[in-house]
């Protein structure tokens, strides 16, 4: 498939759109799968592994749950592209690791991967705009249903869905969602949120999930445990909780704008302007002033520019794509210099990629 | 003032810690706090809270293998990943402490596969009914837990015929 196409277009869920849109960038559900009769794929052989592969990707040709799907094997893939699905969110850095077997289906929005031989023969996920963990859920449980009529899970009546890690077993879901959370870590308040959601047994990572930085203020929330709760109890736990945060955040916005207007207008503004005439500038200041302006938008600080706009520069500011966009390996020194003439250019153009 | 843990500094943020259940108070000061709620949140992932929970199992379980895949207890221990399904039956005793840390529950209640004989989709339900009522009980919704109670003895008969 060509990945080259990738670097012109968004994924579905960055389009900004779905409920508290403002706040939660996206709601994803990921459900972890095994074939019965096979060893998982960290004990499985080249040839096992290649086997299943051929095997579920003869289930994904099918267009399972109607899905059309477009694949791609990771094993032999230059490692500017395997990067390129990390930053896209298509893939996880684990599983960016050269190794034959390994695959990746997902459809053209981009709100449904399939990962090969992962940590687990299947990884499946949903990744949709704005609060939306139901309709993940839904179509989640429709294409997991749609694989099994096909394939035989490993599945144990009372540890459930059997994964490589203990910690994934029962259900093997993981219902996440990513919150651009600004005002509370400027006023600090977000360790208070931390505490809270560790004590109900909830995890907080980086925008790239396990082990990575919180960038841009974005924070994934996600539930550790998978068994002994049904699905849908877990994706409640995740629903009852957002909304508490998504108020705190708002609080502390608007006692942002009340008490200290101009400072903030002025924070805003400055970002904005640096990122419109930069002539240099490394991915962690972009991000940090990415997160500035794309509050600026939400609080009407700033009127010229959409929140999609600015949800795909998170994404198309990375390593790779600016790379793609190049078409050349680039030294970090020369990516600053391509990434701040591609923000300057994109915000010239009212928030359109140009074409470079 | 309380100086800062890291460096001389006095320290400005308390931040209670509560990991694993066990609590800890660190004291920092303004920029040492800046470095530590900027580092990944989520210091512990799950394969080292595996391993970390493994730590101090018996030395003669090491030897346990699987059949089917080869795997040993003791590899399992070193990188916290199973080698196949048939390792949940081999090392099973050893698990089901492991999975209660983890989750604080050993018995499954989500979905199951379609393709799972009646029997058990039957005994799902049970599990899951039940699952519900002691959750209604212990919300004092009576209403709903009455309720329940009929619909489990009701598919308990069906299941004795």
């Amino acid at each position: 498939m060509d990945l080259e196409r990738l670097t012109r277009t968004s994924g579905e869920w960055l389009k900004g759109s779905g409920a508290e849109s403002d706040i939660v960038m996206s709601s994803r559900v990921r459900l972890a799968r095994n074939l019965a009769k096979y060893p998982f794929p960290t004990r499985a052989d080249e040839e096992t592994r290649c086997e299943i592969e051929h095997l579920l990707r003869e289930q994904f040709d099918g267009r399972p749950a109607g899905l059309r799907l477009n694949y791609c094997e990771i094993h032999g893939l230059e490692s500017l592209d395997r990067q390129l699905l990390v930053e896209r969110q298509l893939i996880s850095r684990e599983h960016s690791q050269d190794q034959a077997g390994r695959a990746v289906a997902f459809n053209d929005e981009e709100c449904v991967s399939l990962m090969v031989n992962e940590e687990d023969h299947l990884r499946m996920q949903v990744i949709h705009s704005g609060l939306s963990l139901e309709e993940c859920w839904r179509q989640m449980d429709a294409l997991d249903d749609a694989l099994e009529s096909g394939v035989t899970y490993a599945f144990n009546e009372q540890f459930g869905y059997l994964t490589a890690c203990p910690t994934n077993a029962g259900t093997g879901i993981r219902v996440s969602v990513m919150l651009h959370l600004p005002a509370l870590v400027m006023t600090k308040e977000i360790s208070k949120v931390f505490q809270a959601l560790q004590k109900i047994g909830l995890a907080v990572r980086g925008l790239y999930g396990e082990g990575s930085q919180a960038m841009g203020d974005f924070y994934q929330i996600s539930n550790q445990v998978t068994l002994g709760k049904s699905e849908v109890e877990l994706i409640k736990t995740i629903q009852d909780v957002v909304p508490n945060i998504i108020s705190y955040e708002r609080r502390v916005r608007q006692a942002l704008i009340k008490e200290n207007r101009q400072s903030l207008h002025d924070q805003v503004a400055r970002a904005y302007g640096i990122l419109r005439t930069a002539q240099t500038i490394s991915s962690e200041e972009t991000m940090h002033l990415l997160s500035s302006v794309r509050l600026g938008i939400n609080l009407g600080l700033i009127d010229d520019l959409e929140i999609p706009a600015i949800n795909s520069l998170f994404i198309h500011t990375q390593p790779a794509h600016l790379q793609k966009l190049q078409r050349q390996r680039l030294e970090s020194t020369e990516r600053n210099v391509v990434r701040a003439a591609y923000i300057r250019s994109f915000l010239a153009n009212g928030g359109r990629p140009d074409t470079m | 003032m309380k100086k800062c843990e890291r460096c001389s500094k006095p320290s400005v943020l308390h931040i209670t810690e509560i990991r694993h259940g066990e609590v800890q108070a660190r004291h920092l000061c303004e920029s040492c706090a800046k470095e530590y709620l900027n580092q990944p949140v989520s210091a512990t992932s799950p394969s080292e809270a595996v391993a970390a929970s493994l730590a101090e199992t018996d030395d003669d379980v090491d030897d346990l293998t699987c059949p089917e895949c080869g795997m040993t207890f003791k590899e399992f221990r070193a990188n916290g990943r199973l080698g196949c399904a048939n390792d949940y039956q081999v090392f099973r005793g050893e698990l089901l402490s492991l999975l209660e840390n983890i989750h604080g529950e050993t018995q499954h209640v989500g979905k199951v596969p379609k393709r799972a004989p009646d029997a058990s989709q039957k005994q799902y339900r049970l599990i899951k009914l039940r699952s519900r009522l002691r959750a209604a009980v212990d919300d004092e919704q009576y209403e709903e837990a009455a309720r329940l109670r009929d619909e489990i003895s009701a598919l308990e008969a069906e299941s004795a015929d």
